[in-house]
């Protein structure tokens, strides 16, 4: 691929990505091991037109992200845990009111403080129910620089063509590290929120007779519409419990679901002939690649997978991979909260082997090693 | 060819620069893939420091340097801590300035250049003993070619002390062969 | 009344506050004061919180914002930033903006960001049915204060002077004339500028503090309000407990969006496009 060769940090990668995608509000508040990002486009949003600024807490940051993007802009914030946890309610908000963002979140360990400069998995779960109600919500997860920039670009596009949160879950050792990137080159395509096509009068902001995403409308465009957390109709006005919440609900949840195909971004080395299969994400992917070709010199029949796009779970697809397969092993740096959804897209027909880690330390070859070696000796 | 550098000794040393200035001459300047990791304390100053640069032709999966090929060691705690670390016929570079290098294994290289010393009074600036450290480092492992090092170095050092930096990398260089290479 | 309706979403009335409540009163001073100094409804924002008053958006006919509980100036923020050439005033109570949303009030006070906020302060908890907030007077009944509130309140108004707004007054709702002029001209003032809003809860504080109807709360307005410019005429010891109304403050701060907008241009007359 033609392009610039960079050795860049991912923070660095997830800051050319999201200016690329045409970033134009940044509200966040330092956070390690995120605070790269805020740094990087404090300097570069104002020289670009755009708005930088640092709120008083993550809860600001993710409401004025919010306020940005109903006013037209492309918005952004970045974080790690403790900030994450602060912004679930407004995450949720944005869910509601149908408000393209992207939320990044590089992982580190916790619970509370934890470990602030130490990576971990532990909010995969939280990416996805964190905060209350059931709510659509997209999440990628990259396990390199590149894909780092890559993925964030496809935050936006996401954002934007489904009116919903993304939320770029990296962790802090892809936030951190450097690695050879090769930014392309020219225009990357990425959608921007359909617009209203009709007359300010005739305009309804949750109008679903347009298909499951509404037009989008900007403040002082001259529409005059009203936004809400609370339950609404196609008129953005409050409504009660009843056939026109459930109707939203349906719709909301039905935008991640229907383009659950699209969405999933599941790749594959070495799976040909793999009785053991590694399923793996973010950082561990590293480890689990390493792994699984360490195995093949030993000639284990082993496999990699590594998914990009955590939410919505590639359910129906790691399935289809898995049919040949006779033992699952999940590395990941929690106490095993995406295995749970492997048993679960397994139906519990495959025996799922989890590799946990929790001290804050990046996983091993070998420690994924041993448990294929183990699965081997059970083949 | 895969080629696994550590970088290691106390906050404040540049060690996180020097292993960037490394990891952009081999990734930039000469293409190749490239990972860098570190490591460091809460603290900005004094307490233990890491880089690790992976260099290689083909794709780099696990991004930990585990066993280095290459170790530059500018604190005993980092001697003691790495040296154990590095693989058979390893090559290990030591600031003999502020290092033992105490039974070393018995296949390794083990090259001491008082980096910090010489920084000091060859370029005048014990901060650039990073840079003296790349230039001795690059010198007995050959790395990358040294254009691609000094172009990195011109790159990423602060505009004004180029001339110094060039000079520390030159002074490095030359050590090593005064060092018995 | 016709001209003022027009910026009403009448379809949406009537609203949800109980019979003899004052928010109404103060967003017809709201809108008068609009009226008064012409702001246009298409670009006009109005964002608010979470509560009784901040539910006052859905009925007004402009571009709206319902946010979350105590974050509207958070939100307001960012609509500011993004579009500096849109009004945008921010309706709030006071549990919304005093307590929940208290930081992002000093904060978006010492920013000094073009934002007109007011504040419906009835002294109480009115959405979740009665519950003691920072600004209920020592001493007050609330359905968590059964024994009589030990919480010492904030002068808010003085918070926000000290964090820095440039525009301050208060008012209440017996004193409508002095309200409508005065969020006027907190709307005509290039940055943060704040009116408190003193407004009646019969059904809530009234009820609970034994204050009867709302006409009997309003002549309480009446009888314990003092102008900041006869302040000085009273003794010392019958300032207490006043509620002292008016213009507070008003001075020349740098307007925050104004000097974001500054360094843009600097920056691109330097020729810096982002590297």
């Amino acid at each position: 691929m033609s392009g610039r060769v960079r050795l860049l940090q991912g923070n660095e990668a997830c800051v050319e990505g999201a200016l690329r995608a045409g970033l134009k509000f940044y509200a966040g508040y330092p956070i390690t091991p995120s605070t790269e990002i805020a740094e990087l486009l404090a300097e570069r949003l104002p020289k670009a037109g755009g708005v930088f600024i640092q709120m008083e807490d993550e809860i600001g940051s993710i409401a004025a992200v919010i306020g940005a993007s109903l006013a037209g802009l492309k918005s952004m914030t970045a974080t790690s845990g403790p900030g994450f946890s602060l912004m679930q309610e407004n995450i949720g908000y944005a869910a509601m009111a149908e408000v393209p963002c992207v939320i990044v979140n590089v992982q580190r360990m916790g619970p509370s403080t934890g470990l602030p400069t130490s990576p971990a998995q532990g909010d995969v779960m939280q990416a996805r129910w964190g905060c209350h109600g059931d709510h659509p919500v997209v999440v990628l997860c990259p396990s390199s620089v590149e894909e780092t920039f890559h993925l964030t670009i496809s935050a936006f596009d996401i954002s934007e063509a489904l009116r919903i949160p993304v939320i770029l879950l990296s962790d802090e050792v892809i936030a951190h590290m450097r690695e050879r990137v090769v930014l392309p080159e020219g225009d990357i395509p990425v959608r921007s929120r359909p617009r209203p096509t009709v007359p300010p009068e005739e305009y309804l902001p949750y109008d679903s007779s347009f298909g499951d995403v509404p037009p989008m409308a900007s403040f002082g465009d001259g529409y005059r519409f009203h936004v809400t957390g609370l339950s609404h109709d196609e008129s953005g006005f409050p409504v009660g419990p009843g056939k026109t919440t459930g109707c939203l609900m349906k719709r909301l949840l039905g935008k991640v679901e229907s383009r659950r195909k699209d969405l999933v971004n599941l790749s594959e080395e070495y799976t040909d002939d793999a009785e053991i299969l590694v399923f793996s994400y973010g950082s561990p992917a590293r480890s689990a690649l390493r792994a699984v070709r360490l195995a093949r010199e030993e000639g284990i029949k082993a496999g990699f997978l590594k998914t990009s796009t955590l939410w919505p779970f590639p359910s129906e697809e790691l399935a289809e991979r898995a049919r040949k397969a006779r033992f699952i092993i999940v590395p990941e740096m929690n106490s095993g909260q995406i295995r749970g959804e492997v048993e679960r897209s397994l139906r519990w027909d495959i025996p799922v082997i989890p590799v946990g880690r929790l001290d804050g330390e990046l996983m091993t070859p070998s420690e994924v090693l041993s448990a294929i070696r183990e699965a081997a000796g059970r083949v | 060819m895969k080629i696994g550098v550590r970088l290691a000794g106390e906050g404040g040393q540049g060690l996180i620069l020097a292993g960037m200035i490394l990891a952009e001459a081999a990734a930039v300047e000469e293409g190749k893939n490239t990972v860098m990791t570190q490591s460091y304390g809460p603290e900005s100053r004094g307490g233990a420091s890491k880089a690790e640069v992976i260099i290689s032709d083909s794709d780099i999966d696990y991004p930990k340097v585990q066993n280095p090929d290459v170790l530059l060691v500018m604190s005993q705690e980092a001697y003691d801590k790495y040296s154990p670390d590095l693989r058979e016929g390893g090559i290990l570079l030591y600031d003999s300035s502020s290092v033992k290098a105490l039974n070393p294994k018995p296949s390794v290289k083990c090259v001491g250049v008082p980096l910090t010393e010489l920084a000091k009074k060859e370029v005048g600036r014990a901060l650039v003993a990073n840079i003296v450290a790349l230039g001795s480092l690059n010198e007995l492992s050959s790395l990358v070619s040294h254009e691609a090092l000094t172009k990195a170095v011109l790159g990423r050092v602060p505009r004004g002390t180029e001339e110094m930096n060039l000079k520390a990398l030159e002074v490095g260089r030359r050590a090593v062969g005064h060092c018995g290479k | 009344m016709s001209k003022f309706l027009s910026y009403f979403r009448v379809k949406h009335l009537p609203h949800i506050w109980c019979p003899g409540c004052g928010h109404g009163t103060v967003v017809g001073a709201l809108v008068r004061a609009i009226d008064k100094v012409g702001l246009k409804k298409e670009k006009t924002v109005i964002v608010s919180g979470i509560g009784c008053s901040s539910r006052a958006p859905g009925y007004l006919d402009f571009d709206t914002l319902h946010t979350t509980h105590g974050r509207a100036l958070a939100f307001a923020t960012g609509v500011k930033l993004s579009r500096p050439e849109l009004n945008v005033i921010v309706i709030t109570g006071d549990g919304d903006l005093a307590a929940i949303g208290g930081n992002h009030l000093i904060h978006a006070a010492r920013r000094n960001i073009d934002i007109t906020t007011v504040c419906f302060n009835n002294s109480i908890y009115g959405m979740t049915s009665g519950q003691y907030s920072p600004l209920t007077p020592l001493g007050s009944y609330a359905t968590t204060s059964p024994y009589g509130s030990l919480d010492r309140p904030f002068d808010l108004s003085a918070l926000v002077a000290a964090a820095g707004a440039p525009y301050v007054g208060r008012a209440t709702t017996y004193h409508v004339t002095l309200l409508i002029d005065l969020i006027a001209e907190a709307l005509t003032i290039k940055g943060f500028s704040f009116v408190e809003a003193i407004t009646q809860c019969p059904t809530y504080f009234g009820r609970k503090n034994k204050m009867g109807d709302a006409v009997r709360m309003l002549d309480y307005f009446k009888e314990n309000s003092v102008n900041v410019k006869a302040l000085d005429r009273l003794p010392p010891e019958e300032r207490e407990n006043k509620i002292v109304i008016g213009r507070l403050m008003k001075k020349e701060a740098p307007e925050y969006a104004e000097s974001y907008l500054d360094l843009v241009d600097r920056l691109r007359s330097q020729g810096g496009d982002g590297r």
